[in-house]
């Protein structure tokens, strides 16, 4: 199946398998190996990247799904040059050890940091549920994403990267459309 | 150059490895590609114990994409035996251990056959068309079942399922009394069995590996701990001369011993790249990883504490069985043996005896996991500790103070024989208590008791030593390990002014590239950000031991600063001949040489140009002042301290809380305090991990019932409470450095003060042990059963 989609900020088109996951179209067809896989059964959440600007596990969409839309991958989240909040709060707080996790980790604390710009830190624990890291015990995790928050607020938030809802939701509907 | 004002040991730099991780821009193995790399899946044995009666592969060759299709029988010749490094005795009986099965699998999850194809899903598709029958055999699963006369046996060739018996004995050793003189005379004798639950290490990166054959030499990429020590065992079992073997350990994401293993896959993957010629690669799915990868723990504990009825400890009896599953993988024997020195932990006692006997079972086989040997040995002697002041009616704390080495008893032979060069434990101990608010907590612990609250408070303590920086080389070789434990580095002087310091230890997720930069910036007075750290590729890297055993700073470490100095010896003579005086008359400040008494000088970076040009040197001296050395440290190094969790359990339900989480830690002098206290957090979330949540769960017929993610329960954010960490900081006295390790102490602290914290929620119900994982559910039970276990 031929598929289009714009990921990090560049047009792709590619024939891929209907089969085919979007993290391996990522990996294996773009060469986008920031984005990485833990596990088979969706529970580690490495491979979290932004579908039209809201957190999927890459490993839990079809390529072909994601036809029409906007990807952003850990690697096209810094912009000019400079790391995004999130990031450099992931390195200021030593937020991650071996880093595999992280690129995951990173692109769901943008998410959770868009739909609550001030968490605490039961919130920012609930909201990294879905991903797992085995080093850190995720307290500097915590830390940063607190800590990016707050060097967020107000208004520097990650609305660059977020896609509004009602966008969103007009994507999904078009793709339905076009389905049917 | 210039030097540097403010010591680079102890401040927490951030980590210069952050840069690429958390930009995606990293090197797991996983993304590497060749021109022309091929694809392998393997196919796994669903049966725990049977004899391959037919494997037919005719169809899986005829589909698309596949280039070649092997069986165990295809690799026979080749593939040798999966080294075990660690006979810890004489007769010690090893399996042969066949990278894929030949005639009979042994665990569940076993390789029996491999696909290489064009692609990953080319390959995983063919696996379907391998048509395979097995003959089942009776599985082997419980230790206790396994060493009973007539029991059925895992290798039928080797006549037992007893791996070998491992002995220390305080009386025979020298280090103690007779123990069964120390029991009959003591007025307390406490019995216990504790089950030490099998584990999975489960780092985040799934093993990987690549393998090109084109060249030369045979270039391996590996998921890894240990790049010099697989180069060498995959030359020992496939013949491949060492000299044409190249191993790369890139970005490698965790480990936690888990990666600390020869495994059958790098050895199939080589041998197929070897075979047809082209790049292979091969990474494993979760699911095979839970399944295949080596466990950890599995053992059980009997324990006899024998003391006086005002507290003082006079011996202890510690038998054990220790599950080694199918086969003996690189150190599985010795891992128990690591506990042998430990159970002791930091008590004075009379006499000591520990006995192991290591089994045989169809399970995957156990080897390294975080702390290998010691959390076991930790989680013992801390567990029967609360059991005997519960039985003497004295507070825990109280008791192992009566109990521990006092500070100014150091250096100290314990009964297991052991020197304890240094520590502090009352220091250690006294800071945790205040932060930790123990008065507090007792007295609301005795209210709630009073209401009969159905929110019971527990206090748990663990105050831990462990035995790090492994090893020196002729204590391996006296315990029959079959390597040495010296580390190596080598600092090369770069005529630019940056410097390159090549380790042997090899990182992934210690940050050896900021902590090592620190130490070699102040070493020789040169900026932290001009230091390159190499690592982890047998070509550049060419001396190591790798990293485990919290070992890499107290011996690697210690290498650099070695290093250093040579380099520093070198630059002095080079520096005496620019300024015309006495080499005796040179004084060197970090980064400056001068003329002692006047001001004269020479920089660093200028002695290593004119080292490097070599157009003018003093006779005798080679050309530039790169240098390297080995250290072999000559004793282990021992960090402590003390652990204090409060826990609320509730009483109807059986969930356990984790109110708070306090301790302090020595490890010596922190290189990066915040490198160390990263350390400590992942550590405890790993022994609150077996406290509360992971068990490798196996069912009759010996398949892992605990095989993904979703069953093998890894906690998450949200499981965790955060913890408040400090150090202590007494130095240790045999490296330069004063460090001592931090990589397990978190781990082996954390596991029976979570599970003294719930016993003592409940005691007062009649609960003298919960098993672990504490789950709800045995909580619960526990509970109910009211201390009739």
């Amino acid at each position: 199946m031929r598929i289009t989609m714009t990921v990090d900020g560049t047009k792709y088109t590619d024939d891929v398998e209907p089969r085919m996951l979007l993290v391996h179209y990522l990996r294996e067809r773009l060469g986008k190996t920031g984005t990485v896989v833990g596990c088979d059964t969706s529970n580690c959440g490495a491979c979290t990247v932004h579908l039209d600007g809201h957190s999927v596990k890459s490993c839990s969409v079809l390529a072909v799904q994601a036809d029409g839309c906007e990807v952003t991958t850990i690697e096209g989240l810094a912009r000019d040059g400079r790391l995004h909040p999130v990031q450099q709060a992931f390195h200021d707080n030593h937020a991650l050890q071996c880093g595999f996790c992280t690129p995951g980790m990173i692109m769901q604390a943008v998410d959770l940091l868009a739909d609550n710009p001030d968490p605490d830190e039961q919130a920012v624990r609930q909201g990294l549920e879905g991903n797992l890291c085995r080093c850190t015990g995720y307290q500097n995790i915590v830390r940063a994403v607190r800590d990016a928050a707050q060097k967020m607020s107000p208004g520097a938030g990650p609305e660059a990267e977020q896609v509004a809802d009602e966008t969103a939701e007009a994507t999904k509907l078009s793709r339905a459309e076009v389905q049917s | 150059m210039t030097s540097t004002a403010e010591p680079e040991v102890g401040r927490a730099r951030l980590r210069k490895e952050d840069a690429r991780l958390i930009t995606g821009r990293t090197r797991w193995t996983d993304n590497m590609v060749l021109p022309g790399m091929l694809h392998m899946a393997l196919l796994r044995s669903p049966m725990a114990h049977a004899r391959i009666t037919k494997i037919d592969t005719t169809a899986a060759r005829e589909m698309p994409g596949v280039i070649a299709v092997v069986t165990g029988q295809d690799l026979a010749e080749e593939q040798g035996s999966l080294p075990c490094a660690w006979p810890i005795t004489e007769d010690m009986k090893a399996p042969d251990a066949p990278a894929m099965a030949v005639e009979q699998v042994n665990f569940a999850g076993e390789a029996v056959a491999a696909v290489i194809a064009r692609s990953k899903a080319e390959a995983d598709d063919a696996l379907e068309s391998i048509d395979i029958d097995y003959d089942e055999l009776p599985v082997v699963l419980d230790m206790a079942a396994a060493i009973a006369d007539g029991a059925d046996l895992v290798h039928e060739n080797l006549g037992t399922n007893r791996c070998a018996t491992w002995v220390y004995d305080s009386a025979e050793a020298g280090s103690g009394g007779a123990i069964d003189d120390a029991i009959a005379g003591a007025e307390v004798v406490v019995e216990r069995t504790y089950r030490q639950q099998r584990l999975i290490p489960a780092f985040m990166e799934p093993r990987s590996m690549l393998v090109d054959p084109t060249g030369d030499q045979i270039t391996m990429w590996s998921a890894t701990q240990i790049p010099h020590i697989l180069r060498w065992m995959t030359a020992a079992v496939t013949g491949v001369p060492e000299s044409k073997i190249r191993v790369i350990a890139p970005d490698v994401g965790g480990g936690f011993g888990g990666k600390l293993q020869v495994t059958p896959e790098e050895i199939i993957t080589f041998l197929m790249a070897k075979r047809l010629g082209k790049p292979v690669k091969y990474t494993e799915s979760r699911s095979e990883s839970l399944a295949s990868a080596h466990h950890g723990r599995d053992q059980i504990q009997k324990l006899t504490l024998a003391a006086d009825r005002d507290g003082t400890l006079r011996g202890l009896k510690v038998e054990l069985l220790a599950d080694m599953g199918a086969y003996l993988r690189l150190v599985s024997p010795g891992v128990p043996i690591l506990g042998a020195f430990m159970f002791n932990a930091i008590y004075k006692m009379d006499a000591y005896k520990f006995v192991c006997t290591n089994v045989f079972t169809n399970k995957t086989p156990t080897d390294a996991y975080r702390g290998a040997g010691r959390p076991e040995a930790t989680f013992g002697i801390e567990r029967m500790m609360d059991e005997l002041a519960a039985e003497l009616s004295m507070d825990p704390m109280e008791l192992r103070r009566k109990n521990w080495i006092t500070h100014d008893e150091f250096p100290f032979t314990t009964v297991a024989g052991l020197t304890y060069d240094s520590g502090d434990y009352e220091s250690a101990t006294d800071k945790a208590m205040e932060t930790f608010g123990y008065d507090a907590l007792r007295a609301e612990q005795q209210e709630r008791r009073d209401r009969n609250d159905a929110i019971q408070l527990g206090i748990g303590i663990s105050t831990y030593t462990e035995m790090c920086g492994l090893a020196p080389s002729r204590v391996l070789g006296a315990l029959r390990y079959a390597a040495g434990g010296w580390e190596h580095a080598a600092i090369r002087m770069l005529p630019t002014g940056k410097v390159e310091l090549v380790t042997g230890t090899s990182p992934h997720g210690q940050g050896h590239e900021t902590a090592w930069s620190q130490i070699v910036a102040d070493q020789l007075g040169v900026p932290f950000e001009d230091v390159e750290v190499l690592h982890g590729d047998t070509q550049s890297s060419v001396r190591g031991m790798d990293s485990y055993g919290s070992r890499s700073l107290a011996v690697g470490g210690t290498a650099i600063v070695l290093a250093a100095q040579r380099v520093l010896a070198k630059a002095r003579k080079v520096a005496a001949h620019m300024m015309e005086c006495a080499e005796d008359d040179v004084d060197f400040t970090p980064g400056t040489f001068s003329v002692k008494g006047t001001d004269r000088g020479v920089a660093l970076a200028d002695v290593v140009v004119h080292a490097h040009v070599a157009h003018d040197l003093p006779d005798g001296v080679e050309a530039t002042l790169d240098s390297d050395a080995t250290f072999d440290p000559e004793n282990f190094s021992f960090p402590h301290g003390t652990h204090l969790c409060a826990a609320e359990v509730d009483t109807e339900t059986g969930r356990v809380r984790l109110r708070s989480y306090v301790c302090v830690d020595d490890v010596g002098k922190a290189v990066n305090p915040m490198i160390v206290e990263g350390q400590v957090h992942g550590g405890i979330a790993q022994g609150v991990a077996q406290a509360l949540f992971e068990e490798a769960v196996h069912d009759e017929s010996g398949t892992l019932t605990t095989g993904t993610l979703a069953d093998y329960l890894v906690p998450s954010a949200a499981d965790l409470p955060s913890f408040d960490t400090s150090r202590t900081e007494t130095p240790a006295t045999t490296n330069p450095l004063g460090v001592k390790g931090v990589g397990e102490a978190g781990t082996i602290a954390s596991t029976p003060a979570v599970v003294n914290a719930i016993v003592d929620a409940l005691r007062h119900r009649g609960v003298n042990d919960v098993e672990m994982p504490c789950t709800p559910m045995r909580v619960w039970s526990a509970i109910q059963a009211g201390g009739a276990r």
